[in-house]
């Protein structure tokens, strides 16, 4: 579904992805994982069209995104939840998911946003509230909803658990599982390596602007080098 | 001071206040977007008149379709303002983005100096426009009241646009984060030519209802409007649409009944606006309506 190849970024001179490779295949999850400037959030940037990458391709069902906007990229049928959530804090939550609905067309929209609501509740209760007064959490479902609001084929989660206490972070993972079963294709950006690991289909480690190792997430998760510097044993 | 004079003044005022307003606003919305002041906002006043005085003059239009005409045109040259000197700089530190806008700003009242030349024309001034009425025996211009009544209107239209449609909203959006705002598959760059071209088009109904109020059209007439707008912009808090007309209404108002109260000051009229500027500045940045300072960098 989605095929980056030989993907080479430059920051100034600092050379931050120096040629990843990766594969996410249609109803999998896949998981990025790495300490931070490994170069994780580079390579969803790149995907996502923020980052102009120097070298290498990015393929998806067919489309080479490489060339495209970031608006385009998105409207060939991906969604993004970004690093820090990033929700519109002066608009209301109803709002925010208007605008991930942004190229829908409107008489989908009340269908989508059934969807949503059943699967963060809680965003029903406040739909009406500015997103800047809500929870860290809640802000997570709000950006994660945002993203799903668009009825991507595949989603691009950055960070989704940073700074959240351990039960939200359950309940976030939880909702990736289920969004993943209902059919969304996800690429999981994450630092949490044990939650990622659990919930992946394949990972993909990533070290200083190279990966060093992929796998199945069992695999990974049983691997020496993953437990001693990811899982803290 | 009599009542009648007093009453005078405060449509005076009220009027003066509107036409800042329709300008602060254009201010406003470019910076809420781009957080640059563009300095040649003040100019599309003088290239609005001239266009409707050419339309006038040269094409015999109306004034009903060359007003009408002259705007659409003055909002798109907006959207070329954008193109030419803001848009190739878009990730440029915002210190050359002003610097940019300096230069579009001269570029105008030069053009229009070699173009057109220096000596002032008159405004073609339409007979209804012109006609004194008398209310409860006070004697005022209609004009005088259709300004503020063209403010609602125009405020009214753009107020719904920005909080009751789709484009609104991504705008809105756009002021707060414009990455993300991509990330919703928004093309933002057709939000900011929108955002210039509403602005542009309310400055140019500010800049023909200025030129029917001072009848004398110069390449420089936008300068001092366009300056006052801007102090109002960031009295009312800049980025703030509200804010904007506050900032025009408190600025007009103060401006004409300080001059009705105290006529001796009559000539430190423009000083009183720097010198209000200064103090905003220093005391409340972020002015009446104004957002938080750490609120966004």
């Amino acid at each position: 579904m989605l095929e980056v190849k030989n993907l080479h970024v430059y920051y100034g001179g600092i050379h931050a992805l120096k040629g990843i490779d990766l594969r996410v295949k249609e109803g999998q999850i896949v998981t990025l994982i790495g300490a931070n400037g490994a170069g994780k959030s580079t390579t969803l940037r790149s995907i996502a069209g923020l980052v102009r990458p120097k070298e290498g391709s990015i393929v998806f069902q067919g489309t080479e995104l490489t060339a495209l906007r970031t608006h385009q990229v998105i409207q060939q049928g991906i969604g993004v939840a970004p690093e820090g959530r990033k929700v519109f804090g002066n608009l209301t939550v109803l709002e925010n998911l208007e605008l991930g609905a942004y190229n829908r067309p409107p008489q989908e929209f009340q269908t989508d946003l059934e969807w949503v609501f059943s699967l963060f509740p809680r965003l029903e209760e406040r739909s009406k509230q500015l997103a800047g007064t809500l929870s860290g959490g809640e802000q997570q479902m709000l950006a994660l909803g945002r993203a799903l609001m668009s009825h991507p084929k595949l989603v691009l989660l950055d960070e989704p658990s940073l700074g959240l206490a351990p039960l939200v972070v359950e309940e976030v993972f939880e909702t990736i599982t289920t969004i993943n079963r209902q059919g969304t294709t996800v690429l999981l950006v994450e630092q949490n390596a044990m939650a990622a690991l659990h919930v992946a289909h394949y990972a993909y480690v990533l070290e200083t602007g190279r990966i060093t190792l992929e796998g199945t997430g069992k695999e990974l998760l049983q691997d020496e080098r993953v437990r001693k510097a990811y899982l803290g044993e | 001071m009599s009542a009648t004079i007093f009453f005078q003044q405060l449509s005076n005022g009220i009027s003066l206040g509107s036409l800042y307003a329709l300008v602060a606003i254009g201010y406003t919305m470019v910076y809420g977007i781009l957080r640059l002041i563009n300095f040649a906002h003040g100019d599309l006043l003088m290239v609005a008149s001239y266009t409707a005085i050419y339309a006038v003059t040269m094409f015999s239009l109306p004034w009903y379709l060359s007003f009408p005409l002259a705007i659409a045109l003055t909002g798109c040259i907006g959207i070329l303002m954008d193109k030419v000197a803001y848009k190739p700089l878009r990730d440029a530190p915002r210190i050359s983005l002003l610097i940019s806008a300096i230069g579009a700003s001269f570029l105008l009242e030069n053009l229009a100096l070699v173009i057109i030349g220096g000596i002032p024309k008159g405004f073609p001034r339409p007979e209804i426009f012109a006609k004194v009425i008398e209310i409860l025996g006070v004697r005022v211009q209609v004009l005088t009241i259709y300004i503020p009544i063209m403010t609602l209107v125009f405020l009214m239209a753009l107020l719904y646009i920005v909080y009751r449609t789709k484009v609104g909203k991504a705008m809105r959006a756009a002021s707060k984060d414009i990455e993300t705002t991509r990330l919703m598959g928004i093309n933002v760059d057709r939000i900011i030519a929108l955002t210039f071209l509403m602005g542009s088009s309310l400055a140019a109904a500010g800049g023909i209802m200025w030129a029917l109020k001072y009848p004398q059209v110069n390449p420089f007439m936008g300068v001092i409007p366009g300056l006052k707008a801007f102090i109002a912009a960031v009295l009312g808090g800049i980025g703030d649409i509200i804010g904007a007309v506050v900032g025009g209404f408190v600025l007009g108002l103060g401006e004409i009944l300080l001059v009705a109260f105290f006529p001796e000051l009559a000539q430190y009229r423009d000083a009183f606006a720097f010198v209000l500027l200064i103090l905003v500045l220093l005391f409340r940045p972020t002015g009446i309506m104004g957002e938080p300072i750490t609120d966004k960098t």
